[in-house]
């Protein structure tokens, strides 16, 4: 029972969010700020996978966001609303609430299969060649929706507050927040177990020395692959409820910029750390919105944070350790495998 | 397309190449010495541009404090040019030796300068538009611009201008590296920085030397760019920044005439793609041929593969 007790408590920390969001004792902008901690937390944690577990340095995590994030609206309007692109609801508007996770995880595939492709060629160059790569992805992904005129183009796509409505309607419950602690835990779970499994281990040793690893009999190649896809796919569905988030997603949203925001979580809170991923998650976010008041001063201050974090604490909040290396007694609370 | 607007579009992108490839060229020298991807560069370029506007107004007399004697366009420009390059690698100088240089002594890891880097080049953004504000500057004429017409093929004096400076730029720099003795520390710290140090080679001292010619380079071509397109921005350089690494990694990362095919080639894509196709498919497909570039030569063009180590 004690194991469980992390899990527990995040259980009661979501469901008293959500109670708090459904009677009205957290306002709006309370919770969308508590969204997007969670968000954050999926983007920064399966960013480390690539950058801080397996060395690579991929800095186009946002472009697999955009394409999680318009695939899964595409789906919910087309499923669920009546729209003049894609004519009526094929399903109940009622539905979404079973369908809503469904589609989120279409969404993560379809930016699982766009991370794999771009593993292929990452298969053969290493190192700053692959940053260009998915640098020169993350560009080519916002072009190409700029230039799908169908899914809005430049100026962007909405109407995924009809399918939130068409949820609560059924079931008055703030939905996306209930799927957002629920796709944070899962992706938390999927890449813990990920990073203690053999594959982790694998995809450890390939950052620590590619050749040695690949003597020692590790596939590197299809480490990479598998690490690619799950990163991209766990960002696609961060994605998808970002767009639910906002109700309103454009190319935009999703540029280098945001790239760079991801990265600037994953090394804050250390590479290679899962629990260091979700504490600056959580900071990041919440220091975004303390210093919100400086406007254009806060795109000066934060830089300059980090400047100095990165003088004074070059590894990060955590470093490669985990929270329950940093303190043992914790160990006690959590099941099985370490956080 | 007629044969008059390829020669046409040959020339612009031409000089849109030399632009990538001036700014490429300091990616280049900084990463050829440090392998670190100075992803503050494109910023130095845009700091470049603005300095160059305020030098530039000054020197027209557009400031209450004025100077005795009025000086005519070309001498304007030539003193323009030279102290925004001095002043734009002392920025350069400056961020290397606050930011870099503390991480470096400790023994960081590559990617946490490359972070730093990036914030970096967020700070000079940010920085300059929170000081200077949103609104665009325009930069004055400071060469009068004349317009030749050579067989149906019109050109301008700056066009010629700054295509010639790129291949000057490009002969000195080639000439710096390979012939001097500066440029030879300079290789030889990309080879072995530890061994570079036990033949009292003063490490610190040929990084500073890099800074400062990268960062003149971008100065130069920030000038030449406002000469150009006369309008500035603070986040000018963002775009153009990234789009020049990415030329200099399709030219070879580390080499100099890597930098500047890295360049011509994005140029020339950028223009004939504009050209032929709806001008918003430029990036998609400027993109597109770059990845297949690489995919087909991962080491970039001029690069070599260097052999692994067990």
């Amino acid at each position: 029972m004690k194991r469980y007790l992390s899990t527990i408590l995040y259980g009661l920390l979501s469901i008293i969010f959500v109670a708090g969001a459904r009677f009205g004792l957290i306002n709006a902008y309370e919770q969308i700020v508590i969204m997007f901690i969670g968000i954050n937390i999926i983007l920064c944690s399966s960013l480390n996978l690539i950058n801080g577990y397996m060395g690579e340095f991929s800095c186009g995590h946002a472009g697999f966001m955009a394409v999680g994030a318009y695939v899964t609206s595409i789906l919910n309007i087309w499923f669920f609303t009546s729209s003049p692109v894609f004519g009526g609801p094929l399903f109940s508007p009622g539905s979404a609430i079973f369908l809503f996770p469904i589609t989120l995880i279409a969404g993560g595939a379809a930016a699982a299969l766009a991370g794999m492709l771009v593993a292929i060629p990452s298969v053969r160059t290493r190192g700053d060649y692959l940053a260009i790569i998915t640098l020169a992805v993350n560009y080519i992904v916002k072009s190409s929706i700029e230039n799908i005129q169908v899914i809005g183009g430049a100026r962007g796509f909405m109407g995924m507050g009809k399918v939130v409505d068409s949820m609560t309607s059924v079931i008055n419950l703030p939905w996306v927040m209930i799927w957002i602690f629920f796709f944070t835990a899962v992706c938390i779970w999927i890449l813990n177990h990920f990073v203690n499994s053999t594959y982790g281990k694998g995809v450890i040793a390939v950052r620590d020395d590619e050749i040695a690893a690949e003597i020692m009999s590790v596939n590197t190649n299809r480490m990479k692959m598998v690490a690619f896809t799950l990163s991209s796919g766990l960002a696609g569905i961060a994605g998808g409820l970002f767009a639910h988030v906002l109700g309103y997603i454009n190319p935009g949203s999703f540029t280098i910029m945001k790239s760079t925001e991801i990265m600037v979580m994953v090394y804050l809170g250390g590479m290679g750390s899962l629990s260091g991923s979700v504490l600056s998650a959580v900071s990041f976010t919440l220091l975004m919105e303390i210093l919100r008041p400086l406007q254009v001063y806060k795109w000066v201050l934060i830089p300059l944070l980090l400047i100095i974090l990165m003088l004074y604490r070059p590894e990060g909040i955590m470093g490669n350790r985990e929270l329950t290396d940093v303190f043992p007694k914790l160990r006690r609370y959590f099941p099985s495998r370490e956080l | 397309m007629t044969l008059e607007m390829f020669f046409q579009h040959f020339l612009n992108a031409l000089q849109w190449g030399s632009f990538y490839a001036l700014i490429a060229l300091g990616y280049t020298l900084v990463y050829g010495v440090l392998l670190l991807i100075n992803f503050a560069h494109g910023d130095i370029f845009m700091v470049g541009a603005y300095i160059a506007f305020f030098i530039a107004s000054f020197l027209l007399g557009s400031y209450s404090l004025q100077l005795p004697f009025v000086l005519d366009g070309n001498t304007i420009f030539v003193i323009t040019v030279i102290i925004t390059m001095v002043v734009t690698s002392c920025v350069g100088v400056t961020i290397e030796r606050v930011a870099y240089r503390p991480l470096r002594k400790k023994g960081a890891g590559r990617l946490y300068v490359v972070i730093t880097a990036l914030m970096c080049g967020l700070v000079l953004e940010n920085g300059n538009l929170a000081l200077l504000g949103a609104s665009r500057k325009s930069f004055p004429e400071l060469i009068e611009k004349s317009i030749y017409t050579i067989g149906g093929i019109t050109f301008t004096n700056v066009k010629i201008l700054v295509i010639v400076t790129t291949i000057l730029v490009f002969i000195l720099l080639e000439t710096i590296v390979r012939k001097t003795k500066l440029g030879m520390a300079m290789r030889a710290i990309s080879y072995d920085s530890v061994a570079v140090l036990l033949m009292g080679i003063p490490l610190d001292v040929v990084i500073v030397f890099t800074f400062i010619l990268g960062s003149s380079m971008a100065a130069l071509a920030g000038v030449l760019f406002v000469t150009a397109y006369p309008v500035l921005e603070p986040y000018m350089g963002a775009m153009v920044g990234w789009k020049a690494f990415i030329a200099a990694v399709v030219g070879g990362i580390g080499e100099i005439r890597g930098a500047f095919v890295g360049g011509f080639i994005l140029g020339f894509i950028e223009i004939y793609v504009a050209a032929v196709f709806p001008s918003t498919l430029r990036d998609l497909i400027a993109f597109a041929i770059l990845l297949l570039l690489l995919s087909l030569k991962p080491t970039g063009i001029f690069g070599i593969a260097r052999a692994q180590k067990i």
